[in-house]
């Protein structure tokens, strides 16, 4: 279609994350992966990008309300080559996210494809509870 | 068209150019554009004797979606990332992610065997390996005494 081939990707900028109080225990540097977030009716999706990740390389992790990321990057090293040009580094992902009330912590589902992570985080159906009214 | 001479040991702009960015990231709330890659998807290149690796970052595009294409000594890399537009019931809260075509040319300072080339594309990260021609090796020219 026309209209998608006009559309132009731009920033390839990856942003480092400040280091604010904990430092990374690893000495590589952390990114913060873009991520996109979409809801509707039943879930809202989480996807985030990020290269360099195998599905065993990822961990999220639920503390209470907060939803942490973690993406580990082995970085590439080939034999006998030496990096001539650098345009982007490569490093850990990191991303923390509070969750609302709204979402079934039991059933978050997480893929990781192609280098994107995709959270499938359902929300709470509409639970009636009916609270009977006392005349009292 | 990028043209920059290279040598065995890392560039001796790379630490300026990343002094650079991290002097500009003080001063903007966003990288200036000086500082950002000349396109996208940014890429790297390693290089040996023998020729280059080339690597790029393209999380959730489609191999089937990325072209590759070498004459003499440049490489062009363009594919087209596919944008996930909300179907009708969804909103969106964030998005960060870009989507649409891209296309990236780099021109080496060797002619690439278009025979050699080979790319792999794995968790997101497309690596291609450009070797050179066996014309354009370096050769060891012998000093023959007297």
């Amino acid at each position: 279609m026309a209209e998608e081939k006009d559309l132009q990707v731009q920033n390839a900028e990856k942003q480092e994350i400040e280091l604010e109080d904990a430092e990374r225990t690893r000495d590589r540097p952390a990114f913060v992966p873009r991520v996109d977030i979409v809801e509707n009716d039943s879930e809202i999706v989480l996807v985030a990008d990020m290269p360099g990740v195998g599905p065993d390389s990822v961990e999220v992790t639920l503390e209470q309300d907060r939803l942490t990321i973690n993406g580990y990057v082995e970085p590439m090293q080939p034999e006998g080559y030496a990096l001539a040009y650098a345009e982007y580094r490569v490093g850990d992902f990191t991303r923390s996210f509070t969750l609302s009330n709204k979402i079934d912590r039991e059933k978050i589902e997480a893929v990781m494809d192609k280098g994107v992570l995709r959270l499938h985080l359902p929300k709470i159906g509409p639970s009636q509870v009916k609270i009977s009214v006392r005349a009292g | 068209m990028l043209r920059r001479p290279f040598e065995s040991t890392l560039s001796p702009w790379h630490e300026m150019n990343r002094l650079r960015r991290e002097m500009n990231r003080l001063f903007d709330s966003t990288y200036s554009t000086r500082g950002a890659p000349a396109g996208y998807p940014a890429m790297n290149v390693w290089l040996s004797k023998d020729g280059a690796i080339a690597t790029a970052e393209l999380p959730g595009v489609d191999p089937d979606d990325i072209e590759i294409s070498v004459v003499g000594d440049t490489l062009t890399v363009s594919g087209c990332r596919d944008p996930q537009d909300p179907e009708e019931n969804e909103s969106y809260h964030r998005r960060e992610r870009s989507c649409g075509t891209f296309s990236r040319s780099f021109q080496l300072n060797f002619q690439v065997d278009p025979e050699g080339v080979e790319a792999s594309f794995e968790n997101g990260v497309l690596t291609i390996g450009l070797p050179r021609t066996d014309a354009d090796k370096p050769k060891k020219i012998e000093v023959k005494t007297a």
